[in-house]
């Protein structure tokens, strides 16, 4: 075993961050990505711009950009709106942006995006007779969704799904700039107090390659389960 | 006092954008009636039967299940929409349709598709509602096929699973378009056959069909309709061998 100079504990503890950063984040994107990709099917005009605006900002503008506007701005903007309920309402109103929350809701903004494009293919690829089956069968709307549709455009979003998730969970290492202490930054502090780069930084780049490809695992799993009732060639 | 009629249907009418499908047509329903709509494609056969269940919204027009009427009203665009989506599904729940292309749900066993409905929708028994189901695969001659996937079978093994489906609910009426276009020949027989035990069941079925030697056996009723509009109407006899409307003799006389 490796000798940690006494990091062990610190990185593990970082592993466990960067871990909770990503499932986190990832709930976000998906419910994101599903608001986006029914806005952006929606009738509505103003549904579809708002959607479409969202999903072309964030792919155009750089993660690091991005999460350093939510941190630093974030803050900014909630110092403002603190002291104006208070000038005008007299309300205490106070939260420290702490790096945590700017990480979640920054990478879950960001793959929020992508996932409504991976949701908007997948539920077209819904045949259409599936969704007609079950409006004539008296399904409500939500029963529709989440027994016929939702199960059927899994199938479809799937593949890009877990491409998402492993971004995502590489990009959690961006957070490391604005402070967290995730497995990355411990490495980055005990690296540079060691002068032992290759001594963390590769055990950090293992423990990541772990978590990706123990998720690719669960994605072929998941797929499995939810190509049930398709007959695939061989 | 006279039985309820399962369903009525008063005066619809249809227009996508600019182009009038449907011009009016009526149609009154005796249980155990059979009727076949028939007519050439773009008649409007198929749509008329999509307006009965709501799957599309008639311009104007009454619907009439079991002496339930549809109430409408009418969004800020000016289109009129059904007033109480909750009354929709109560009523198409009770309006079992079998598609053209069985449409049975893809991810579900053919036993998961037939107690779907009955059990999220009616609300019945879970154990009931599978001994239900499996009564009706026996009755359509699949009851071996239950754990299978759509997939797997036959169209016409498909169609009649579609069929238990929509059996499976006691629907008032069932509604049929063109349940047999999307099958090969030598499976129509198996499919037609089923069909015919219903209506001698006396179970109350409106079908739209290109199936003329069902239309003239089976059914009760003949519609024809041409242009959105019922061109020809009566008693299977009188349709086929003495209809009054040129465009019905058209449609009989072979032409090649």
């Amino acid at each position: 075993m490796i000798d940690l100079k006494g990091y062990g504990p610190a990185l593990l503890d970082g592993a466990v961050v960067t871990i909770e950063l990503a499932l986190l984040s990832l709930a976000l994107a998906v419910i994101l990505g599903l608001i986006g990709a029914s806005a952006k099917l929606s009738k509505s005009r103003v549904a579809i711009g708002v959607a479409t605006t969202y999903t072309t900002l964030i792919r155009g503008v750089p993660d690091l950009v991005m999460m350093l506007l939510f941190y630093y701005g974030g803050q900014v903007a909630v110092n403002n709106l603190s002291d104006y309920l208070y000038d005008a309402y007299g309300v205490d109103f106070f939260f420290q942006f702490d790096p945590f929350i700017a990480g979640v809701l920054t990478i879950g903004l960001i793959f929020g995006a992508y996932m409504a494009e991976t949701f908007r293919g997948a539920f077209l690829a819904v045949e259409n007779g599936q969704i007609e089956a079950a409006r004539a069968y008296g399904f409500s709307r939500w029963r529709t969704f989440h027994r016929i549709i939702f199960p059927q455009m899994l199938r479809h979003a799937l593949p890009g799904i877990g491409n998402n998730w492993q971004v995502l969970l590489k990009t959690t290492a961006l957070v490391s700039i604005i402070g967290l202490t995730d497995m990355v930054r411990v490495a980055e502090e005990a690296a540079k107090a060691e002068r032992m780069p290759f001594h963390f930084f590769i055990p950090v780049a293992f423990v990541y390659l772990s978590l990706t490809a123990v998720s690719e695992l669960f994605i072929k799993w998941l797929t499995k389960r939810a190509n049930v009732g398709v007959v695939q060639g061989s | 006092m006279a039985e309820t009629s399962p369903l009525i249907c008063r005066d619809i009418y249809k227009t996508f954008d600019q182009l009038e499908v449907l011009k009016g047509i009526s149609l009154e329903t005796k249980k155990g009636d059979v009727i076949s709509l028939i007519g050439s494609s773009g008649s409007g056969k198929s749509t008329f039967l999509r307006c009965i269940n709501m799957l599309e919204t008639p311009t104007s027009g009454d619907i009439i299940v079991h002496g339930d009427p549809i109430r409408f009203t009418t969004n800020r665009k000016g289109e009129r929409i059904p007033a109480d989506n909750k009354q929709v599904e109560l009523i198409r729940a009770r309006l079992s349709m079998v598609f053209q292309s069985f449409n049975l749900w893809s991810h579900m066993t053919v036993l998961e598709n037939i107690v779907e409905a009955p059990i999220h929708v009616l609300k019945v028994p879970k154990k009931e509602a599978i001994e239900r189901a499996e009564a009706y695969l026996n009755k359509v001659g699949i009851y071996e096929r239950k754990d299978y996937y759509p997939a797997q079978m036959s169209g016409g093994q498909q169609q009649r699973a579609a069929i238990a489906r929509a059996l499976a609910m006691e629907p008032e009426v069932m509604l049929f378009d063109e349940p047999t276009s999307a099958l090969d020949p030598e499976l129509v027989g198996e499919v037609l056959r089923v069909m015919q035990n219903l209506a001698e069941e006396g179970r109350t079925m409106i079908v739209v069909t290109h199936e003329m030697s069902f239309a003239r056996d089976v059914s009760s009723q003949v519609l024809f309709l041409h242009q959105g509009v019922i061109e020809e109407q009566g008693t299977p006899d009188k349709v086929f061998d003495n209809p009054d409307s040129e465009r019905m003799k058209q449609f009989l006389a072979p032409n090649f």
